[in-house]
This record gives structure tokens, sequence and C-alpha cells, in this order.
């Protein structure tokens, strides 16, 4: 296994596999009364999130715990960052406390990487920017083996703001590669130009885009990241882009919904289909930790 | 004479079959029947001995002993200190192990850590009333105080030789070889 896990741009078909392989055992864990097993006694692991976050840091945070390694969350508001510290001077300042492995999720694309330089310890991205973020789209990738057995040859949709999501890019890396088809749909101005030499096929009509879909992805509106007005209203976005229950049945009939949280209720995804039969959005939270633990596993130690 | 292939059979089908008699008789007996029993095989080498000694179980007392199988990755000394972790396998315990009398199975005892392991995952799934520990080959070397209670064979083999199990469904013939380094 590799020191870091940076993105999926560089993962081959065997190292996502060996993942999705061990998630899948650690998943078990998760189901006992004593929800805990001694393998990372003695591994620290630091969470220095940057940006808000509920479900990855707490996911990240239980998966360590479940693996007895001491999980500390370090989130910037209350913290030396906001005495004006740089990013560089924060690594350093952790890493002269012998953490093993730092998780990081910053605003800014490539903070994972400028500390993986810095730093002996193994870094985890858990979302830069625009980006990546890797252990999204590998559980992502779970869940849909999981449900579908097979990730190969289905025809994915990923629908919402392509531009501005690390989540769609991190899948089109990592579903292009395990032979997926994938499509983007989404507002013209939130789907980048030259897209396509990622292997994807983009349609900006959602009806289309869902034709004979077998995995329909739908992701949030970036507001924070986006510039300036990019479409004329919410309301006008929900009523092009919106996955309703009519709009859903474009889809194959057996086709699952995925949503990597947190949702907008009545935005991207309508309320019934949702909390409807073929959302398995719930089922992405629960491989969240087993995936997260399963990378925790990997890495650990692997430098001695 | 070594050479690079040196392989001993050292156990053939028959001899295997009648210590697996043996240690389902024993187990019955210790525990007076069948009751409050389950078997647990550690993952891999116990599974297939465990159905042996499952089936065998039926044929004598015409009861089914729950049977769970368990992976021990988790729980390993040198989890950590190995940079290439193991592969792991999944735990699959579908009972409550509270108040059960257990026994464990693998195919070869050597050092023990592995026993120790599977003890520590165990009590870590509830409080049985026992753990017994079956194998079908104590091959010696022990750094743990463990002992197992029911032995097919004791086969002193020096550190530098593999004892292998092979058992039919896995392909071949049932067999325990000793094989040199």
């Amino acid at each position: 296994m590799r020191k870091d896990i940076l993105g999926l741009s560089d993962f081959s078909v065997d190292e996502i596999n060996l993942v999705l392989d061990t998630a899948e055992s650690f998943r078990e864990i998760s189901t006992r009364t004593i929800k805990k097993v001694p393998t990372l006694r003695g591994i620290t692991v630091i969470n220095l999130f940057y940006e808000a976050s509920t479900r990855t840091r707490t996911s990240f945070e239980i998966a360590a715990k479940r693996l007895s390694a001491d999980a500390i969350n370090i989130s910037t508001s209350t913290s030396s960052v906001t005495k004006g510290e740089t990013l560089a001077d924060t690594a350093k300042t952790l890493e002269a406390m012998s953490p093993d492995i730092i998780v990081i999720r910053h605003a800014c694309a490539g903070a994972p990487h400028i500390l993986a330089r810095l730093l002996g310890q193994s870094i985890i991205n858990a979302g830069d920017g625009s980006h990546e973020h890797p252990t999204q789209a590998l559980l992502d990738m779970l869940t849909i083996r999981q449900k579908k057995g097979t990730i190969q040859d289905l025809k994915v949709v990923m629908i919402g703001d392509i531009m501005n999501s690390r989540v769609a890019r991190s899948n089109m890396y990592g579903l292009t590669r395990m032979g997926a088809r994938v499509t983007v749909c989404g507002p013209a101005m939130l789907i980048p130009r030259g897209i396509e030499g990622m292997g994807v096929t983009v349609e900006t009509n959602m009806r289309k885009a869902l034709q004979d879909a077998d995995v329909v992805m739908m992701l949030r509106m970036q507001f924070e990241r986006q510039q300036g007005a990019v479409f004329p209203s919410v309301r006008e976005y929900a009523r092009l882009f919106c996955l309703t229950v009519p709009m859903l049945e474009e889809a194959k009939d057996d086709a699952i919904v995925m949503h990597p949280g947190p949702i907008n209720r009545g935005i991207e995804i309508a309320p019934e289909v949702a909390d409807g039969f073929r959302s398995v959005i719930l089922d992405q939270v629960t491989n969240g930790v087993a995936v997260r633990m399963a990378l925790l596993y990997l890495l650990a130690g692997g430098r001695q | 004479m070594v050479t690079e292939n040196a392989k001993r059979v050292v156990m053939d089908a028959e001899r295997i079959d009648r210590s697996i008699a043996r240690i389902a008789y024993e187990i019955l007996e210790d525990n007076k029947g069948a009751g409050d029993l389950v078997i647990i095989a550690v993952r891999s080498g116990g599974i297939l001995l465990s159905r042996r000694i499952r089936k065998k179980i039926a044929g004598i007392e015409a009861v089914e002993i729950p049977m769970g199988i368990l992976d021990i990755t988790l729980y390993r000394d040198d989890v950590v200190m190995t940079g290439k972790k193991p592969k792991m396998g999944e735990t699959d315990i579908p009972f409550s192990l509270n108040d059960k009398k257990i026994v464990l199975v693998d195919d070869v005892i050597f050092t023990g850590r592995t026993i120790r392991a599977a003890m520590d995952a165990l009590i870590d799934f509830g409080r049985p009333r026992v753990i017994r520990l079956a194998v079908l080959v104590d091959r010696g070397h022990r750094e743990l105080p463990i002992r197992p209670d029911y032995v097919g064979e004791k086969l002193p083999s020096s550190l530098w030789e593999n004892v292998n199990v092979n058992l039919s469904e896995s392909g071949g013939d049932d067999e325990v070889v000793i094989l040199q380094n």
C-alpha cells in the first residue's frame, strides 16, 4: 500500500479492489455488540478539518475508534489557525507530537499533497476544495458493488454541480477505471469544458441522461464554491434537475439512487426519492465507516 | 537428504479420519452430550476440519452443532508491525456465544499466537462458559502457555519445516505433510 491516500486519479483496479474487499470484511465489526477490535492500538489519527463536516469527520473518528486507534479532532475554528498559523507550521507542530496518520479536509485543492510532501506521516485526503474526495468515491463504489454485484459496464449518471464537486471528480476517476460507463449531467455552466477527456459522456438534458441508468448519483449544489450567479434561481434549478419520482422512471427499474450528503430536499432530490426504496443513501453512510476502517488498517505501520 | 521440495506424508486419509472420529467422541464425552456446544473454526485452516468434526458429531448424536467462522487477522500481535497487511477474511458467527461451550478448531497448532488472538476475539463476542481447543496436528514450538484439549496427532517438527493439512474438499487427497523449507 502507498504512504498516502490523496486521490483516485492514480489508483489501479487492483488497489481499488483491495480497499473494497478489505472494507467488506470490516462491515461485520459494526454489527457486533462490542464494536471494537484491538488492531490499531497505539496508533494516533489526527482529523484536521479546515472545512465544516459532520459525516466525514464522524465517520473517520468512528472508524479509528472501532480499530482502537486514538482519534483527535482538530477543527480550525477553535485552533491556532485562527491566530494566523500557516498550514505548513500547523503540520510541523502536529508532526512533533508523533501522530501516525493525518486526515485532512481543506478548502484549497492540493493542501493534502503539501502535507504529504512535508511530513513522514500517512496523509488521507478527506476532501480538498473542488479537487478530490477519494474516501467518498471508494464508499460509493463499495455501495454500488454490493447492490449491483459489479461496477463493470454499469451506466452511472452523476447529476448536479459537476464543476465544483470533488465527489464527482473522484468518482469519475474510480468508476471509469473500474469499467463503468459514466454520464455527467447538469446546467451547462456547471460542467467543465473538455470533461469528456476523463472518459465520461456529457448530457445537459436530465431525462435523456437518466435513460437506462443503473446508478443515479445526485450531487449537492455547492453554493459555497460557486462564484457569481451560475443559474437564475434555485427554483429554476430544481425544476430542471431535481430527481423526482416521475423523473426517476426514466432510469432502469432496478436503478439505485445515491447522494453523498448532505442532501437539500426539494432542490436536487425530492423527499419521496431520498426516502424511497431505491435510495441507498444510508447504506453509503454505513459503508463509509467500513471503507475508512479499511484505509486506516492498510496504511497503519506501512513504513516500519 | 534434503531436496528443495522434500515432502513427507505423516498422516494419510485413514489416520486423519480416525483422529477426527476420536476428537468428536472426546468432545461429546467431556461435554456430556451436545448441549450448548458450538464449533468456531479459525479461518481458514479450521473451516474444513470443523465441518468434518461437526459431521462426525451429527453421525454419533444426530444433532447439528451450530458452527461459526472467526477471522483473527485484526487480533494478531504483529499486524501493525508489518507493512504488508495479511488479507482479511470475514468473521461469521450468526449466534450468541454467551454461556456457550465453545470448541475452537484449527488444523495445526504451532506457536500458539493464533489461538491467543482467537480467544481474545471470542471474548469480545460475549462470555462463553468454556472454550476448548481442538487441532488435528500439534507441531510443538509453543511461545505462549496454551495447550490444546483435543489433538489428532503430536508431530514434533523442526522450525525449518512447514506442516500442511490438506483435506479433500479443497482438492487432492486427505493428508498431512511435512515440507522442508
